[in-house]
């Protein structure tokens, strides 16, 4: 819990990250009557939130604690859709389509693991996929529709977040960069930044890629590095071409892998302003910048393999991101023992828009001493040691 | 299939490109001069199918042309019609990913001579999206390439020694100019800096000045320094201009506005170095003097990436003649690099140092002030492929913190559609900076990954890999 600062107006809270994540933190900590302070070295959604793609998703998380914090989080983007505007929520719900029956095998031993824990997941057989998609290719083996899978802009979410927390007190420094902390008797007291000290009771680590960067700083270990991905974004198509969000079942398998090398499979979304997103490639090399050539063709192809009508659109552009990874593929989430007043909020990998809500919910209650909506004991940092 | 290696490629095929890919090509090299156009000569040397003779009127230098042509005709592989969609390093060559009808052809070379150009500099104004408003560059291409006049009465405005040529070549065609409608004083500028700056007494481009003045004052074009064009009007095309007299900071005097029947506009503001391939390969850029970022190179046009070497407004808004000494010496520092005898002649040397000079003094004479903010309105559409108003940018930047223009991009989609950001990049730079209290970073849009469209289609299909034989060689 938050130690309250005997200072009037300092902030209490300063979140480091105005990612969506950091905004999500902000936003449940303001909302629950903090003092909170963002700052970030860059702007608004600079990081990886503006980089990926906006997917909430249940259905690519099989049972266990990711999937937990997914339907929790599923739930809160619909309490934030609610409360704050502007960020293009969509619950259009997924749709996961398999190529070859035993990938439909696959698809439905997932399934059923995940209605145990209440996820709602319908078969489709592969003479009804058209009516979810017209346009999907006609030789799949069947499919798996998900109606609680949602999106978001990520990059608006974010700022709209941001905007709201900043009008419940909350104030947000872009352009400010963490360059170290500021220690007490009992554990941090802020942190130290390129526009001078930023007092606080409690730090909040929500520096996506670079969190494992902040943690050092503090001198805890917090494993997070980049896993490179591009996606590709088609001229405006004209709606309904991508109703749903689409992706392969092989999609499941290669988010878990601990390959290195190239990884790709079809993640196909339309967005509100009617370019279709095509993503998305996973690879581990560091923060390398330059284009894949081999990552792009490997997206276009199979999302024409997926979609045959999309060979004729233009590709207008492409864009890389960096996700945070943990060895372990779960996010940081919650205090850190190990350095009293320091909590993290980071390491989503490929999940941080989808899990951003759940994140800033159960941050916000491990502020204020209260019990969140999911067991935290999963994401805690000490699994690190 | 077997991939035969150019030892240099050439992207770009204006005055900086031909004269690169003549000078390596004469030292002896294989080259390949690649172009998305379908005949050479650049903007600068811009000319109809059935050749340059047709448009000579409306051309300087034409003997150039002709010298660099037939040097490139006897060495060089010119590959017309190409756009080159991206470039990557490979093993120990570059790849150069083009798209030709439809399908993609995939180049290898040893080492690059990126001559990619410029395009306008645009500035948005209150009826700027209407048809008939075009731009300087835009205007002289038409005429230049397809000898289409944009219009029977055109008011020219903007900043820049360009906009002469683009009066003077509409008067010739039958257009009347209504004038020249500059934002600066580039006279009383001369007048009072000329003694500094020895190159403006550069005979050769002081001649070509006086011949643009001598076309304005033949075909009576009255030209007004200090005025802009405040304001395009008309419902369904442009019928009228407002012009207003501008202090030093470009602010409206008041009761300046006056305005003008026509039915085109040409505007320009300068133009931007196209700089989606040199990013792609992670070439350093620096900011130059009239605000632009650009390739950072060296005295041999060396960029900050082994053997990718960077040539004409790419490294620097400069016009013709400056790009195609550029190139000259790009070219042949190249074919050094790769082994082949050639040199660099003092001469060269000398005249890319005096027409930078002159280039810089231009630079000089023609800023671009920050007062074209002050006539926007809340609802002037900044990126016009997104429907963009500059309230929205400012917004964007003031309340949502979007402080750098990528970030107002996600926030708003200006520069997300079909230009990504060529027409309205710097015009969001600039109210993003404004709004959020920031200095503007011009190469905060530059990064293009994808440098041309490229349909799903093809890139999901094995690229041809091409080896000379394969192609037409003209
Ligand atoms: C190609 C791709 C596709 C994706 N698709 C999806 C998807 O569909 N659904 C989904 O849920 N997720 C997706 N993701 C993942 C998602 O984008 C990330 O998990 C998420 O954006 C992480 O958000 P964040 O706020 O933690 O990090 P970021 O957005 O990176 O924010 C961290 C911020 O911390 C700041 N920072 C770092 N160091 C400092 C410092 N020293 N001082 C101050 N500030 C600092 C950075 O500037 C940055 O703005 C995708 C990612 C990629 C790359
Ligand atoms: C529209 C326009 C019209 C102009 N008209 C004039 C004029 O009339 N008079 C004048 O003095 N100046 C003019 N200029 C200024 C002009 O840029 C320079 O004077 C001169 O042409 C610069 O030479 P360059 O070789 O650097 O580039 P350019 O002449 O611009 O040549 C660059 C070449 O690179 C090619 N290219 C670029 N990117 C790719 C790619 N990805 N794939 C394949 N090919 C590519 C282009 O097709 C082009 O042919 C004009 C500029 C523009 C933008």
């Amino acid at each position: 819990m938050v130690r309250l600062m005997t200072v009037d107006r300092l902030p209490e809270v300063v979140v480091i990250g105005a990612g969506v994540v950091g905004a999500a933190c902000a936003w449940y900590a303001a909302r629950a009557g903090l003092r909170v302070t963002v700052v970030d070295r860059g702007p608004v959604a600079g990081g990886t939130t503006g980089a990926g793609e906006g997917n909430i998703l249940v259905s690519d998380k099989p049972a266990g604690p990711e999937l937990e914090l997914a339907r929790l989080s599923v739930r809160c983007w619909r309490d934030l859709a609610d409360a704050v505007e502007g960020f293009e929520y969509d619950p259009k719900g997924g749709l996961v389509v398999a190529g070859s029956a035993a990938a439909l095998d696959g698809l439905r031993a997932t399934a059923s693991g995940q209605r145990e824990r209440g996820v709602t997941a319908t078969e489709v057989r592969p003479d009804e996929l058209h009516e979810h998609e017209p346009h999907l290719a006609d030789d799949l083996a069947g499919g798996m529709y998900y109606p609680e899978d949602a999106q978001v802009q990520p990059a608006a979410a974010a700022a709209r977040l941001l905007r709201d927390a900043r009008a419940h007190g909350a104030a947000v420094r872009p352009n400010v960069e963490v360059t170290g902390v500021l220690r007490s008797r009992d554990g941090l007291a802020g942190v130290r930044t390129s526009a001078g000290d930023v007092p606080a009771g409690a730090v909040v680590n929500a520096a996506g890629t670079w969190g494992g960067e902040i943690a050092a700083l503090a001198g805890v270990d917090v494993p997070v590095l980049p896993r490179r991905g591009f996606v590709l974004v088609t001229e405006p198509l004209p709606p309904g071409v991508v109703r749903h969000k689409v992706y392969a079942a092989e999609y499941v398998s290669d988010v878990a892998s601990d390959d290195a090398s190239l990884q790709s499979s079809p993640v196909i979304e339309s967005t509100a302003a009617g370019p279709v997103l095509l993503g998305s490639s996973r690879e581990r090399v560091g923060f390398n910048r330059t284009l894949s050539v081999p990552a792009l063709r490997r997206i276009a192809a199979h999302a024409v393999r997926l979609f045959p009508v999309l060979a004729g659109a233009d590709v207008l552009r492409a864009y890389r991101g960096f996700r945070p990874y943990c060895p372990d593929h779960l996010p940081v989430i919650g205090p850190d023992a190990r350095c009293p007043g320091l909590y993290h909020a980071c390491g989503h990998e490929g999940a941080g828009v989808g899990l951003a809500a759940a994140t800033g919910h159960v941050v916000a209650r491990a502020l204020t001493g209260h019990p969140p909506g999911t067991d935290p004991t999963p994401f805690l940092p000490e699994r690190f040691g | 299939m077997t991939t035969s290696t150019y030892d240099l490629a050439v992207v770009g095929a204006g005055p900086a490109g031909m004269a690169a890919a003549a000078a390596a090509g004469d030292a002896g090299c294989r080259v390949a001069l690649v172009d998305a156009a379908e005949r050479p000569g650049g903007q600068f040397w811009r000319h109809p199918p059935g050749g340059i003779d047709h448009v000579r009127d409306l051309h300087h230098d034409v003997r150039t042309f002709r010298r660099l042509h037939a040097r490139v005709r006897g060495t060089v592989e010119h590959l017309p019609g190409h756009q080159v969609w991206t470039v990557t390093r490979e093993d120990d060559a570059f790849g150069l990913h083009t798209v030709r009808d439809g399908a993609e052809v995939v180049f290898r070379a040893r080492a690059l001579v990126l001559a990619p150009g410029a395009y306008d500099r645009q500035l948005p104004f209150p009826g700027w999206d209407l048809p008939g408003v075009y731009t300087a560059g835009g205007a002289q291409a038409l005429l230049k390439e397809h000898q289409v006049t944009v219009g029977r009465r055109v008011v020219v405005g903007g900043t820049g020694p360009f906009l002469l040529p683009v009066a003077a070549g509409l008067a010739e065609r039958g257009v009347n100019v209504s004038g020249v409608f500059e934002a600066n004083s580039p006279g009383e500028w001369l007048r009072r800096g000329a003694g500094a700056v020895p190159v403006v007494r550069s005979p050769r481009k002081l001649a070509e000045g006086a011949g643009y003045a001598a076309a304005l004052a033949r075909h009576r074009i009255p030209y007004r320094p200090r005025h802009a064009v405040v304001a395009a009007h008309g419902t369904d095309e442009v019928t009228a201009v407002t012009v207003a007299r501008l202090d030093r900071s470009w602010n409206e005097l008041a009761g300046s506005r006056r305005r003008i029947r026509c039915d085109a506009v040409a505007v320009g503001w300068g133009f931007v170095p196209r700089l989606e391939l040199p990013a792609a390969l992670g070439c350093r850029t620096r900011v130059d003097v009239d605000g632009s970022a650009v390739v950072d190179v060296d005295g041999l046009q060396r960029s900050s990436v082994p053997d990718v070497y960077v040539a004409g407004e790419a490294t620097g808004v400069g016009g013709a003649q400056w790009a195609a000494v550029t190139g000259e010496i790009a070219g042949r520092a190249a074919a050094v690099r790769l082994g082949f005898p050639s040199s660099f002649p003092a001469s060269a040397m000398r005249r890319r140092r005096h027409l930078r000079a002159f280039a810089t003094a231009m630079h000089a004479a023609h800023p671009v002030r920050d007062g074209w903010r002050d006539r926007l309105s809340d609802d002037t559409v900044v990126c016009r492929c997104e429907e963009v108003t500059a309230g929205a940018v400012t917004r964007a930047a003031s309340e949502l913190g979007g402080t750098d223009v990528r970030s107002v991009k996600l926030l708003t989609r200006a520069g997300m559609g079909w230009c990504q950001g060529r027409i309205c990049g710097d015009a969001t730079a600039g109210l993003t900076a404004a709004a959020a209290g920031v200095d503007v970073d011009p190469r905060g849009h530059l990064e293009r990954p994808v440098a041309v469209p490229v349909p799903l289609g093809t890139l999901a299909a094995d690229p041809a890999d091409a080896s000379p034989r394969d192609v037409d060689v003209t």
